[in-house]
C-alpha cells in the first residue's frame, strides 16, 4: 500500500508540529517523493539525526509501505 | 559466526563499505547506484556488500545503524549516511573533505 502525500504530512506533523513541509510525487506513481522539512528541532542537530527524527515520525513505514522518499531537513 | 559479529567484521575491516541493493558493478536500485558511482566518481576503493544476497544481513544493518533504508555507507567504522546525505554531501564537497581527513584519497 502506497503513502499520499497528505498521509506523509499528517504523520510528519504528529512528530514535529512546526514543520514547514513540500513533499513532491517524483514520478506521479504515489510511491516515489522527495520531502524537504524545516523545523526548529533540527537546530544543533547532524544531519544523520535530522533525518532518524522524519523517519522515526514516519512510524516504521519507511523502507515498507513507503518505499522512496528522499529527503532533505534544514534547521530554522 | 553470529551476523551482528559478522556485520561488524565487515564494517572494521574495510575502509569504505557500502551496504547496497546490488553490486557496485551492477547496481539494482537508483539511489544505490548513485551512492555507488559517487564513490567512483571520487576514484576511492570500496567494498560493496549487496543486501539482496542476504536477507538477515539486510535487516541487521538497518538495526545496527537505527537507519531503514538501504544504501548506507560506512567511512573507517562510521555511518555516514544514505543516499541523501551522501549526494548533498558530494555535492557540497563535505564527503571529499571527510575522505582526505579519513586519508583516503
Amino acid at each position: 500500500m502506497a503513502l499520499s502525500i497528505e498521509e506523509i504530512k499528517k504523520l510528519i506533523i504528529e512528530s514535529i508540529p512546526d514543520a514547514t513541509i513540500e513533499i513532491k510525487d517524483l514520478v506521479g506513481d504515489s510511491n516515489h517523493y522527495s520531502a524537504k522539512i524545516i523545523s526548529k528541532i533540527f537546530n544543533g542537530k547532524s544531519r544523520i539525526e535530522q533525518h532518524k527524527m522524519v523517519y522515526k515520525s514516519l512510524k516504521g513505514k519507511m523502507g515498507n509501505e513507503l518505499h522512496a522518499l528522499s529527503i532533505t531537513t534544514e534547521g530554522k | 559466526m553470529d551476523i551482528k559479529e559478522n556485520l561488524k567484521t565487515i564494517i572494521d575491516s574495510n575502509e569504505i563499505c557500502l551496504f547496497m541493493k546490488g553490486v557496485p558493478e551492477a547496481p539494482q536500485c537508483g539511489f544505490s547506484m548513485a551512492v555507488s558511482n559517487i564513490l567512483k566518481v571520487l576514484n576511492v576503493n570500496f567494498k560493496g556488500i549487496n543486501v539482496l544476497e542476504n536477507e538477515s544481513m539486510r535487516q541487521a544493518i538497518k538495526e545496527y545503524s537505527d537507519w531503514p533504508t538501504i544504501p548506507q555507507l560506512y567511512i573507517k567504522g562510521e555511518f555516514v549516511g544514505g543516499c541523501d546525505i551522501v549526494k548533498e554531501m558530494f555535492e557540497s564537497g563535505e564527503l571529499k573533505k571527510l575522505l582526505i581527513k579519513k586519508e583516503l584519497v
